[in-house]
């Protein structure tokens, strides 16, 4: 059974490291054997949810700290998603510290979820005729950037990340169904932005 | 099968997350309502304007460094291998490094015979159906399978588990020298892993390059030098020679 990453408290593993003794170098070396390659995905999916640069790049640095620390709890299989769920709680905890509620993403549970927006309406003519103009990579990132949390973090583990729906569910804690949705939710608010970004040009 | 059911099912099944028995039925429902097959036009849509543009952020460099930093430093008497490891396997400033060390490497006419000669087998192996001599899962079978064929006992780690699957095994000829070579698949990706006695002047810690567009990961444990070469990304290859390593 592996421990999950949500279990981690922030600021209870504070102190710093301990200099190196050599079963800790040869942990250290396997830590970043495995996990340094993921870096850019742990930055990626920082950034999306910060939505600030030098926040992301302080809450990529924590879930480091973190992710060694608890390496020990690390009971094989893809590193990634992991690292991810360490990320997420890493942003969850900035998020309180911003100030605003980490309560959201229940919220938008409840009220938005049980009625599933759908991609397609009688409005887009035959299913034939939903076709997207192709945005540049700025305003792709924009518009995701825009959505609300709970659907952005399922579509950039998704769609940017490469992570499986089982994966997905495990680094955010809710059920698959969950994700699904949620999923379904957040493309269909992505391709409403989508279209209006298509009429502005 | 109902269309509140169908409408998100969809998703599930344009994300190819649907076991054969329930993709049928989605896409039966889909074919009969043109609400769904709608949505599933629509999702696929989305997901292939979304895949037209690569949307991940780089990591800053100072980042990595910063937090390369964080970890304990090896000993200062660390050795060599210690310390070429850190190279292959660190971050973008660590295989600016690395790529000197494997630049000197490569002047080495026989290591560039050698790496040709393990390209070349890699693309023979995927070319023909000549991909194993014994085709077999079970490592239990691979591994006796070349007693007597070659004077070495290869590791053969069985590694479903973590997503590299044993396809079989061959023998094959690098440089004149008779290799055991092991072949594993990741999603579509194959790896050819060569074992043998001595292959060049490989060292103990993975050194990872790229040659001919493939990657290729060299390591030496338990006297027998092992190259590994795929078309499969650097991390994934460098995470199957973890495997590889601490199984075999």
């Amino acid at each position: 059974m592996t421990a999950h990453p949500s279990m981690l408290q922030k600021g209870r593993f504070s102190d710093a490291i301990s200099p190196g003794t050599t079963p800790d170098e040869n942990k250290a070396e396997r830590f970043r054997a495995l996990a340094l390659p993921h870096l850019d995905a742990v930055y990626t999916l920082a950034r999306y949810l910060l939505r600030d640069p030098s926040d992301a790049e302080d809450a990529a640095q924590e879930c480091y700290l973190r992710a060694l620390r608890h390496f020990d709890t690390f009971r094989g299989g893809p590193i990634k998603p992991w690292l991810l769920a360490i990320l997420r709680n890493v942003c969850r905890a900035e998020y309180a510290r911003r100030g605003r509620a980490a309560a959201p993403l229940d919220e938008a549970e409840t009220d938005s979820e049980n009625v599933p927006e759908t991609l397609w309406s009688a409005s887009d003519g035959s299913p034939e005729a939903t076709s997207l103009v192709r945005l540049d990579a700025e305003t792709a990132r924009a518009l995701i950037a825009q959505l609300p949390e709970p659907f952005r973090e399922v579509l950039v583990l998704r769609e940017i990340e490469d992570l499986s729906y089982r994966e997905i569910s495990q680094v955010i804690g809710v059920p698959v169904g969950t994700v699904m949705s949620r999923l379904a939710r957040g493309r269909g608010l992505l391709r409403q932005a989508w279209r209006a970004e298509e009429t502005q040009e | 099968m109902k269309c509140e059911d169908a409408i998100v099912l969809v998703h599930a099944l344009a994300d190819g997350e649907l076991d054969a028995g329930h993709a049928r039925e989605v896409e039966a429902h889909a074919e009969a309502c043109n609400r769904c097959a709608g949505e599933l036009a629509a999702a696929r849509e989305m997901k292939n304007a979304l895949a037209a543009n690569d949307l991940r952020y780089a990591a800053p460099g100072s980042l990595r460094a910063r937090i390369e930093g964080t970890m304990p430093k090896p000993q200062p008497v660390a050795d060599r291998r210690t310390w070429l490891k850190g190279f292959a396997l660190g971050g973008a400033v660590s295989a600016l490094a690395a790529s000197g060390i494997g630049f000197l490497v490569l002047h080495d006419a026989r290591e560039d015979r050698l790496l040709g000669d393990a390209i070349s087998a890699h693309l023979r192996s995927l070319q023909s159906e000549h991909l194993t001599d014994v085709l077999s899962s079970d490592q239990h079978t691979v591994k006796p399978w070349f007693n007597g064929r070659i004077d070495l006992a290869p590791p053969v780690p069985d590694l479903t588990a973590q997503g590299f699957t044993l396809i079989g095994g061959r023998l094959d000829f690098l440089d004149g020298q008779p290799v055991a070579a092991l072949v594993y698949r990741r999603r579509a990706h194959v790896i050819n892993v060569f074992v043998g006695q001595v292959l060049g002047a490989g060292s103990a810690a993975p050194q990872m390059q790229v040659v001919q567009g493939f990657n290729v990961l060299r390591w030496r444990k338990g006297g027998l030098s092992m190259i590994a070469v795929s078309d499969l990304n650097r991390e994934e290859l460098q995470e199957f020679e973890t495997k590889f390593a601490a199984a075999g």
